[in-house]
C-alpha cells in the first residue's frame, strides 16, 4: 500500500471497525474480538508508516477541495506520527484493560462505549494527520462531540452535569476562541497549510501575535491551560478507560500537539522568538503548572488527583514548545510520549483499584498494596516517572526541557521545573508510602486484583514507562528532523 | 420556441395551473400525487435554470412576447436560481415526506384545498425569484401570502388562528408598505423594470421622494423577512402551522423577501443614491447583531421545539442580513451561502421535528425525552442538522459561517464586533441545539416514548437525504458557493 | 401655500394612511383591526390613482378622429385594479379567521384571545 493510501485507511479503518462494533453489539465476545483486530490493525498500519518519516518523507493526500483554497487534506510530519503511533498503540492496550473493567464493573451500553471510542480514535488520528488547520479543526471537533457519550456514560443526573461542563467549555473555547484564530490567521497569511517556519511571518507582528497566540492557547481547550482547565476534573466522571486513553492520551495530547503545531508551524519557532509579545505564554504555562500540583495536592479522590496532575504535565509540553528552542520543542514531543505511558498506568491503576475494592478515595488506600502488589507497583514506577526520576520516561522528557530552557537561560521555566518536580513527589510519594506501608483499615472487604486484562494492561504500560528511559532512540531521531527543519 | 427557453414561465406556470387540477381531483391520494409531481417539475426546471446561469448564460424572457420596458419580462441572475432551488426544494422534500404528517394535521375532506393553497405558495415564491417586474413582485408576493396564511391557519391548534392572524395583519402592512414605495419610484420614473428603474433613475434629479420610497420599500420587505425586531409574527406562526408548512415555509420564505430586498437596495438604488450603501448598512448592520444576540437568546430558554427553532431562525436571518450589509463581495456571498446552508439545516430540523409529532404527541422538549433511541434514524438526522446549525466543520452550515467570519474580519472594528456576536451566537447555538440533543438523547424515555418506532419510509428518506446534503454541501460546497460568489459579483456590479 | 395645499390628493393619502395604521395598531378588536388595514390600504389606491392624473387629461381610450387628446395614466389604474382585488382577497380571508377565531375562542378581541392561550 502507498503512503498516501496507508493514511487513508488509518483514518477509516477505526470507523470501519465502529460499525463492525455496532454489528456485533449483541455478542460480547464477538465485539471485543472486533475491537482489538481493528486496533491491532491500525496500530500496524500507522507503524508502516514511519520508516518512511524516519527517511524524511512527507506523503500526503488531500481528500477534498472545499472553498478558497482551502481543503480536506492529510499529511504525516513527525510530530503527528509520533502521537498517532502513540495513540493507535495504546487502543489495543486499552481496550484489553477495557475488557476487563468494562466486564468487571457490569457497566450498562457497552456497545455504545466501544463504538465512540472507536470514532474517537479515528478524530484523534485526523487531528494527528491534518495537513491545515481547517482539517485539524473539523477532527478535532469531532473528537470532542464523539467523547461526550463516553463521558456521560454513567447517565446519572450528576454525571451529566459534568459531561456538561466539558462539552461547554470544549466546544465553546473551540468555537468562540479557536474559530475565530483560525480564520484570522487566514484573512491574514491566506493560507492554513502547516508549513515549516510558519505562515504568518512578516504578515503579522507586535502585540497582535501575542493576541493571536491567546486565542489559540486558549481556544485549544484540550490543552487545559488554565483557566479553561475545568473540564479535565469534570471529565474525571468518565468510566476508567476513558480517563486513561482519552484523558490522559488522546483528547489532551490532542490538545497539547495542535498547541504545539500551531508553534511550529504557523508562527514558525524563530519567528515568534523574536517577537516579545509572544513571551507571555511560558508564564501562563508556568502558572499552570505550579497551580495545578498545588491543587492536585490537596484532592482527596484519586482520580480528580491525577486529573490536576495530568493539567500540570499538559502545560509541561506547552511550556517546553514556549521555551522556543531546538532542545525544548524536542523535549515537548518527547514528554508527550513519557507522560502518556506513565498517566495511563495511573489511571489503568485507579480503574483496576476501583473494580476491584470500589474504592476512589485516598484515605481508602492505605495498605492497598499487600492486596494488589502488581497493580501498586504499576502505579509506584508510573509516579515516579510523573516525577521524573531516573531510570523511568519521564526522567528524559525533563531533561531535554531543562536542558532547552538552558540554552536560552530561561530561569523561569528552570524554576518552575524544580518546583513542580518537589510538588509532583509531594502528593505522589505519600501514596505510594501509605499504600505499602501502612495498615489497612479494619473492616474492608477482601479483594485481590481486579481481572487479568486489566492487570496485564497496567504493567504493559508500566514496563513501557521503564523500557522508555533505556530505548528511546527511535523517538528522539524522529522529532530531531523537527529541530533539523526549524534550523 | 424550444421547450429549454420556456423554462423561466413554467416555473410559475405549472405550480399555478397544477392548482386548479388539484383542487378537481378532490380525493387526497390524487391530490397529493399531483401536487407532488409538479413540485418535483418546478423543483427539476430550477436545477435545469440553475446549471443554465452557472454555465454563465444571461435567462431573459419576455411574458408574452412583449419587449420589456412595455412587457413583463422575466430574469433570473444567480441569487434569483438560488433562491429558486430553495423554493422548490424545500416545497418537494415537504411534499414527498409529509403525507403521513398532513393526513394526521388536515382533515381529508379538505386536503385537496390545502395542497392547492401549497401549490399557489409555490408559484407565489417561484414568481418572486424569477420576474424583472416591481409591481409583479408586489403580486406575487400576496399571491403567496395569502395562500400561506391558509396554510398556517390549517394547523391543528386553535392558536394557529391567532398566530395567523398577526402574521397578516404585519404581513399586509409590510407589502402595502412595499407596494407605497414602488408607487412613488414609478412616480419619479415611469417604469416598474427593474432594470430600465435603475437607467432612468439617473435622469431623475429631485431625488427625495426616491429615498423616500427605499425607506418604504426596506421595511416593508424587512418586515416580509421577519428582520429584527419587525419578527414577532414569526414565532407563533412557525410554531403552530402544520408541521410540513413549517419545514417548507421556514426553509424559504423569509428568504424570498431577503432577496427582493438586495435586488431593490443593490440593483435599483445602488448607483442612483448617494452613499445608499452607507445608510443600507448603518441601517441594517445594527439590526441584525440585535436579532443575532436576541434570537439566539430567546432560543436558549424556549422549551417549545418548533419555537426554539423559529426564534433560532430570527438569529439566522440576522446572520444573512449581516453578511449583506457589510457590502462587500465576501459579506454577500456569505450571505447568498447562509441562504442556502440555512434553509438545508433549518429545513431538515423541521422535518426532524415533524417525523417526531408523528409518532409523539407534542415537541417540547419533555415530550421528546429519550426519543434517540427509539428513533435513531431521525435522531441522526436531526443532530446533523443541528451541528449544521451550530456551524459545526464537516457541514454546510460551517460553510457559510466561516465566510461571514472572514467578511466581517475583512471590515475593522466594526467587522470585529460582528465577530463577537456571531461567536457568542454560535456559542448559544451549542446551547440551544444540545439540549435537543440532550433531551432527545440522554434523558430517560417515557412510557410514551418507549412506544414510538421509527417514523414512516417517505420521511425518513426526505430527512436523512436533507441531513445527507448538510454533509455534503459541507464538505463539497462548491456548488452553492459559485452560485453565491456569481452572485456577490452581479449584486456588487453596480457599486464600482 | 397654495402648492401645498393643490397637493391635497396627498394629505389626503397621508392622513388616511395614518387613520388606517392607527386602527389596526390601536384596537384590540380584531374586525377593526381589519377595518383599519381596508383604510390603510386604500390610501395607497388613492396614492396611485392621483399620480397618473395628468393634467388636462382624459380617460385613455383611444376614439376615431380626436387623435392628439392628452390622456391619463392608465397604467397605474390598471395596477391598482390588481391591488385591490388583493386587498379584498386580504380582507376576506382575515374576516374569515375571524369567524374561526371566535368558533375557537368565544371573542374576537385580540387581549382576550391572548389571555384565554396563557390560562391553559
Amino acid at each position: 500500500m502507498s503512503a498516501q493510501n496507508t493514511i487513508l485507511f488509518a483514518l477509516l479503518w477505526p470507523l470501519l471497525g465502529a460499525v463492525g462494533i455496532a454489528l456485533a453489539g449483541r455478542w460480547p465476545n464477538l465485539r471485543e474480538t472486533v475491537t482489538l483486530v481493528t486496533a491491532s490493525v491500525l496500530a500496524l498500519s500507522v507503524w508502516s508508516l514511519a520508516p518512511g518519516i524516519m527517511d524524511g518523507g512527507r506523503p500526503g493526500v488531500v481528500v477534498a477541495e472545499v472553498f478558497g483554497g482551502l481543503s480536506i487534506a492529510f499529511s504525516v510530519e513527525p510530530l503527528g506520527m509520533l502521537f498517532a503511533a502513540l495513540a493507535s498503540t495504546l487502543w489495543i492496550v486499552n481496550s484489553v484493560y477495557s475488557i476487563g473493567y468494562m466486564r468487571g464493573n457490569n457497566e450498562k451500553h457497552q456497545t455504545r462505549f466501544y463504538v465512540c471510542f472507536a470514532i474517537a480514535i479515528a478524530a484523534a488520528l485526523g487531528v494527528a494527520f491534518a495537513d491545515n488547520l481547517l482539517t485539524l479543526f473539523l477532527c478535532y471537533e469531532i473528537l470532542t462531540l464523539s467523547t461526550y457519550p463516553l463521558v456521560s456514560h454513567k447517565g446519572d443526573a450528576a454525571t451529566i452535569r459534568s459531561a456538561r461542563i466539558y462539552l461547554g467549555i470544549l466546544l465553546g473555547t473551540s468555537i468562540g476562541l479557536l474559530l475565530p484564530a483560525i480564520i484570522w490567521t487566514y484573512t491574514v497569511a491566506g493560507t492554513l497549510t502547516f508549513t515549516p517556519g510558519g505562515i504568518l511571518e512578516g504578515n503579522l507582528a507586535g502585540p497582535a501575535v501575542g493576541l493571536l497566540l491567546g486565542l489559540y492557547v486558549f481556544g485549544i481547550g484540550k490543552a487545559a491551560v488554565m483557566p479553561v482547565h475545568k473540564w479535565l476534573p469534570s471529565a474525571m466522571v468518565a468510566p476508567t478507560p476513558v480517563s486513561a486513553l482519552l484523558h490522559a492520551v488522546a483528547v489532551v495530547k490532542a490538545g497539547v500537539f495542535t498547541v504545539t503545531k500551531v508553534i511550529i508551524y504557523i508562527f514558525g519557532v524563530e519567528a515568534l522568538f523574536a517577537e516579545p509579545s509572544g513571551g507571555w505564554l511560558v508564564y501562563a504555562a508556568a502558572f499552570t503548572i505550579i497551580a495545578a500540583s498545588v491543587v492536585a495536592l490537596r484532592q482527596q479522590n484519586l482520580k480528580r488527583m491525577l486529573a490536576y496532575s495530568t493539567i500540570g504535565q499538559l502545560s509541561y509540553v506547552i511550556m517546553a514548545a514556549a521555551v522556543l528552542t531546538p532542545l525544548s520543542e524536542v523535549g515537548a514531543a518527547v514528554h508527550i510520549v513519557a507522560h502518556a505511558f506513565g498517566k495511563i498506568t495511573l489511571f489503568f491503576s485507579a480503574g483496576a483499584i476501583y473494580v476491584a475494592s470500589k474504592k476512589t478515595e485516598l484515605p481508602q488506600l492505605h495498605g492497598i498494596g499487600r492486596r494488589m502488589p502488581w497493580t501498586m507497583a504499576a502505579f509506584t514506577i508510573a509516579a515516579l516517572s510523573m516525577i521524573g526520576v531516573p531510570p523511568t520516561g519521564g526522567f528524559v522528557s525533563k531533561w531535554f526541557i531543562l536542558a532547552g530552557a538552558f540554552q536560552t537561560d530561561n530561569y523561569l521555566a528552570i524554576f518552575t521545573i524544580i518546583l513542580s518536580t518537589v510538588l509532583n513527589a509531594a502528593y505522589f510519594l505519600p501514596v505510594i508510602f501509605a499504600a505499602w506501608f501502612s495498615t489497612e483499615p479494619a473492616g474492608g472487604k477482601d479483594h485481590g486484583e481486579a481481572p487479568w486484562p486489566a492487570v496485564l494492561a497496567l504493567c504493559v504500560t508500566a514496563m513501557a514507562t521503564l523500557a522508555f528511559f533505556f530505548f528511546n532512540q527511535p523517538v528522539l531521531e524522529l522529532e530531531s528532523q523537527l529541530v533539523g527543519r526549524l534550523k | 420556441m424550444s421547450l429549454t427557453a420556456q423554462l423561466p414561465a413554467l416555473q410559475v406556470v405549472v405550480p399555478l395551473l397544477t392548482a386548479p387540477l388539484v383542487v378537481l381531483l378532490r380525493t387526497p391520494g390524487l391530490s397529493w400525487a399531483a401536487a407532488t409531481a409538479a413540485s418535483l417539475t418546478a423543483f427539476a426546471i430550477a436545477v435545469a435554470l440553475a446549471g443554465q446561469v452557472l454555465a454563465g448564460e444571461v435567462i431573459h424572457y419576455e411574458m408574452g412576447g412583449w419587449p420589456a420596458p412595455f412587457g413583463i419580462s422575466l430574469n433570473i441572475d444567480a441569487l434569483g436560481s438560488l433562491v429558486l432551488l430553495l423554493v422548490t426544494g424545500a416545497s418537494t422534500l415537504a411534499l414527498v415526506g409529509g403525507r403521513d404528517s398532513l393526513a394526521t394535521e388536515i382533515e381529508a375532506g379538505r386536503r385537496h384545498l390545502f395542497y392547492a393553497a401549497w401549490l399557489i405558495v409555490l408559484a407565489g415564491l417561484s414568481g418572486i425569484a424569477v420576474t424583472g417586474d416591481a409591481f409583479n413582485v408586489f403580486v406575487f408576493m400576496e399571491i403567496s401570502s395569502l395562500a400561506t396564511y391558509v396554510l398556517i391557519a390549517a394547523g391543528p391548534d386553535r392558536r394557529a388562528l391567532t398566530a395567523t392572524f398577526k402574521y397578516l395583519i404585519m404581513g399586509t402592512i409590510g407589502a402595502t408598505f412595499y407596494l407605497i414605495g414602488v408607487g412613488m419610484v414609478y412616480m419619479m420614473t415611469g417604469t416598474l423594470n427593474f432594470a430600465d428603474m435603475e437607467v432612468r433613475l439617473a435622469e431623475v434629479t429631485e431625488l427625495r421622494p426616491i429615498v423616500v420610497a427605499a425607506g418604504f420599500i426596506t421595511v416593508g420587505l424587512a418586515l416580509k423577512a421577519a428582520m429584527f425586531p419587525l419578527h414577532v409574527w414569526l414565532p407563533g406562526a412557525y410554531t403552530h402551522a402544520p408541521h410540513m408548512v413549517t419545514a417548507f415555509v421556514a426553509a424559504c420564505s423569509t428568504k424570498v423577501a431577503i432577496y427582493v430586498l438586495l435586488r431593490f437596495d443593490f440593483f435599483v438604488f445602488q448607483n442612483n443614491l448617494s452613499q445608499h450603501d452607507l445608510h443600507f448598512a448603518s441601517f441594517l448592520l445594527p439590526l441584525a447583531l440585535l436579532g443575532i444576540l436576541v434570537g439566539s437568546a430567546v432560543a436558549m430558554v424556549e422549551s417549545n421545539l418548533k419555537r426554539l427553532l423559529a426564534h433560532s431562525s430570527v438569529a439566522q436571518i440576522g446572520y444573512i442580513l449581516l453578511g449583506a450589509s457589510l457590502i462587500s463581495e465576501a459579506g454577500i456571498t456569505a450571505a447568498a451561502a447562509h441562504m442556502f446552508n440555512h434553509a438545508l439545516a433549518k429545513g431538515a430540523m423541521f422535518l426532524a421535528v415533524a417525523a417526531f409529532a408523528l409518532r409523539l404527541s407534542g415537541v417540547r422538549l419533555n415530550d421528546i425525552a429519550g426519543v434517540g433511541r427509539q428513533m435513531p434514524l431521525t435522531f441522526a438526522a436531526l443532530a446533523v442538522a443541528g451541528a449544521s446549525l451550530v456551524g459545526i466543520p464537516g457541514t454546510a452550515g460551517f460553510v457559510s459561517k466561516w465566510l461571514l467570519l472572514q467578511a466581517a474580519f475583512a471590515q475593522g472594528t466594526l467587522g470585529l464586533v460582528a465577530v463577537v456576536v456571531v461567536v457568542l451566537s454560535s456559542l448559544a447555538a451549542v446551547v440551544y441545539v444540545w439540549r435537543i440533543i440532550e433531551a432527545a438523547y440522554f434523558c430517560e424515555p417515557s412510557a410514551e416514548v418507549q412506544a414510538a418506532r421509527e417514523a414512516p419510509l417517505p420521511i425518513l428518506a426526505v430527512l436523512l437525504l436533507a441531513a445527507a446534503a448538510n454533509i455534503y454541501f459541507g464538505l463539497v460546497p462548491a456548488f452553492p458557493l459559485s452560485l453565491a460568489e456569481m452572485s456577490a459579483t452581479e449584486l456588487l456590479g453596480g457599486l464600482q | 401655500m397654495m402648492e401645498l395645499l393643490g397637493l391635497y390628493n396627498y394629505w389626503v393619502f397621508a392622513v388616511l394612511l395614518m387613520i388606517g395604521f392607527y386602527a389596526v395598531i390601536a384596537r384590540p378588536n380584531m374586525v377593526k383591526k381589519l377595518l383599519g388595514l381596508s383604510i390603510f390600504q386604500a390610501a395607497v389606491f388613492l396614492l396611485y390613482i392621483t399620480m397618473d392624473k395628468v393634467e388636462g387629461g382624459t380617460a385613455p381610450i383611444i376614439q376615431k378622429g380626436v387623435e392628439d387628446a392628452i390622456y391619463s395614466n392608465p397604467l397605474p389604474q390598471v395596477l391598482i385594479l390588481t391591488a385591490i382585488v388583493v386587498g379584498i382577497s386580504t380582507t376576506a380571508l382575515g374576516l374569515a379567521l375571524v369567524v374561526r377565531i371566535h368558533e375557537a375562542y368565544g371573542t374576537i378581541e385580540e387581549d382576550e384571545t391572548q389571555r384565554a392561550d396563557l390560562d391553559e
